[in-house]
């Protein structure tokens, strides 16, 4: 794992309407990095990525993916060029089944060639996807839809993957077994930023993590340098 | 007429066929981008002037003719949506209402001044002929209806389930934001959408009028037979605005039978109410 950026993101405001939601946000994605973005409801976790989307456009500050200037990109340029995004809340396609599900995040021209090779990939990473291809999405449970989404968005061929709230309303085994499966990715050369609630586990899972707080980077480290830290110990693990 | 059901059952189901074909459209774009089109009803007719001119003029057939109108009526969606619909759906919800409203005012009367207010009607020899089943009649132009109607239908589900373009289409219909971060350009799949299911509507045009004789203010009523097929079949669903289409045009059929034509309308209505009292969300609505 190196120490080379993939995406910078450089002293970004992002509005909703006419509501500040993100303030001078610098944030660093390095190759092949496992990376957790921590905070409350509030801190603009969200908002970040949907603006790396380019679901959402910053009104200052640039963002760079390998070097190229995507801050004012549509959305589906931005999926094209290997940045995939998992959104919060399981938005799988409600009344498709699972395979067309997972047909669609080969939708990107440059992943069509390969649909074939991921769809056995994805199957292997998560066997019950498998099992239940022919199901209607809607009817799968909540980590069945979780994995649906993660696979979908593997079938896209991203470089770098972007995981919002994963482990919302799901078991904590289920939470560990995907971040195993996150872990596999991860090594298949794949870049992660994944989104949490979860102090604990966020550090736990990642290299490295920022901590927002009220749209502002609060704190940023590797999961040593973190653990460390006087205002991440009393605030968040009550010491 | 004694006893013999067999005449409405058939003309029932032969009629339901064109009337699912004349709805396909609007549940298509209501499906995908919960649009109401108002103007569908004129547009489909714009297909039968286009048809009727064809014919007219150059004395081109008109199943023949739908090379030329498909790809009117399709670009025409197309910009529809993407300069017109696009626009409003920014505005308000109810802006795309009142310009779909414009847009059929704009086409009834633009037909009006150029082809008069007087009934025509598109005739070929196959159109006006009629085939036997036993000792029965019935004309050949309504199986034509059914036939391509069925066609039709078959050919938009193979297209929204098999194609990539199809599914995007189906995906961003069931979450925009989900779709846009698959990769898939919203704001060009729309306009498709829209572009595709006025192919659906200048099919319907010829063909309603090699069937029936048609003016300028015919949209109007094949709006609202439209949308009671739509209610119930249910939004959203291709084969729910097929079996809608059917049971509309037997409820038309045998109510006409056992009741005289005048009462043919009330009752298609009456089960389009109680289809909405008792399913809102039609029979094989999601």
């Amino acid at each position: 794992m190196g120490q080379e950026a993939l995406l910078e993101i450089e002293k970004i405001d992002v509005f909703h309407g006419s509501f500040q939601a993100l303030w001078d946000i610098t944030v660093e994605v390095r190759k092949e990095e496992m990376l957790a973005l921590i905070g409350a409801n509030t801190a603009g976790k969200s908002t970040l990525l949907d603006t790396i989307s380019g679901l959402l456009h910053p009104a200052r500050g640039k963002i760079r993916f390998n070097g190229q200037d995507i801050t004012q990109m549509e959305p589906h340029r931005i999926v094209d060029l290997g940045i995939t995004q998992i959104p919060e809340g399981r938005r799988i396609f409600p009344e498709m089944t699972v395979l067309a599900n997972l047909m669609i995040g080969s939708y990107p021209r440059r992943a069509r060639a390969n649909s074939e090779k991921n769809l056995k990939t994805v199957y292997q990473l998560f066997p019950k996807l498998k099992e239940r291809k022919s199901q209607i999405a809607k009817t799968l449970s909540g980590g069945e839809q979780q994995m649906l989404v993660i696979g979908r968005g593997l079938m896209s061929e991203p470089r770098l993957m972007l995981i919002d709230e994963m482990s919302l309303g799901l078991a904590p085994i289920v939470v560990n077994e995907i971040f195993k499966t996150l872990k596999t990715i991860r090594e298949s050369g794949i870049t992660i930023l994944f989104v949490e609630q979860n102090v604990r586990k966020s550090i736990q899972e990642s290299d490295r993590a920022y901590i927002l707080e009220n749209g502002k980077v609060a704190l940023c480290g590797t999961s040593a340098e973190l653990c460390e830290e006087e205002r991440v110990k009393k605030a968040y693990f009550g010491i | 007429m004694g006893g013999d059901l067999v005449t409405p059952l058939v003309m029932g189901i032969l009629l339901g066929g064109l009337y699912a074909l004349i709805a396909l459209g609007l549940s298509m774009v209501f499906g995908v981008m919960r649009l109401i089109n108002l103007a569908h009803g004129d547009l489909v007719i714009l297909g039968s002037y286009l048809s009727y001119s064809l014919l007219k003029y150059l004395g081109m057939d008109p199943i023949l003719s739908l090379v030329i109108t498909i790809p009117i009526l399709f670009g025409l969606g197309f910009l529809i949506q993407q300069y017109l619909m696009r626009r409003a759906f920014a505005i308000s919800s109810e802006a795309p209402l009142i310009i779909a409203f414009g847009i059929a005012l704009i086409i009834q009367n633009s037909v009006q001044i150029q082809f008069s207010p007087l009934q025509v009607g598109i005739s070929t020899a196959y159109s006006m002929a009629s085939f036997n089943i036993g000792s029965m009649q019935f004309p050949v132009s309504y199986l034509l209806d059914f036939l391509v109607a069925l066609i039709v239908m078959l050919a938009f589900r193979e297209f929204l389930k098999r194609t990539y373009l199809g599914r995007a289409i189906t995906a961003a219909s069931q979450d925009k934001k989900a779709a846009q971060l698959m990769g898939i350009n919203t704001g060009l799949i729309y306009g498709l959408a829209f572009a595709i299911a006025m192919i659906s509507a200048a099919i319907a045009g010829t063909f309603l009028g090699m069937t029936f004789p048609f003016t300028p203010t015919s949209g109007t009523q094949f709006l609202i037979i439209a949308f009671g097929v739509v209610i119930i079949g249910g939004l959203g669903s291709l084969l729910g605005t097929f079996i809608g289409g059917l049971i509309l045009g037997l409820v038309q059929t045998f109510s006409g039978y056992f009741l005289g034509s005048a009462a043919q309308m009330l009752f298609v209505f009456l089960t389009v109410l109680v289809v909405l009292a008792i399913r809102p969300q039609g029979l094989f609505g999601k």
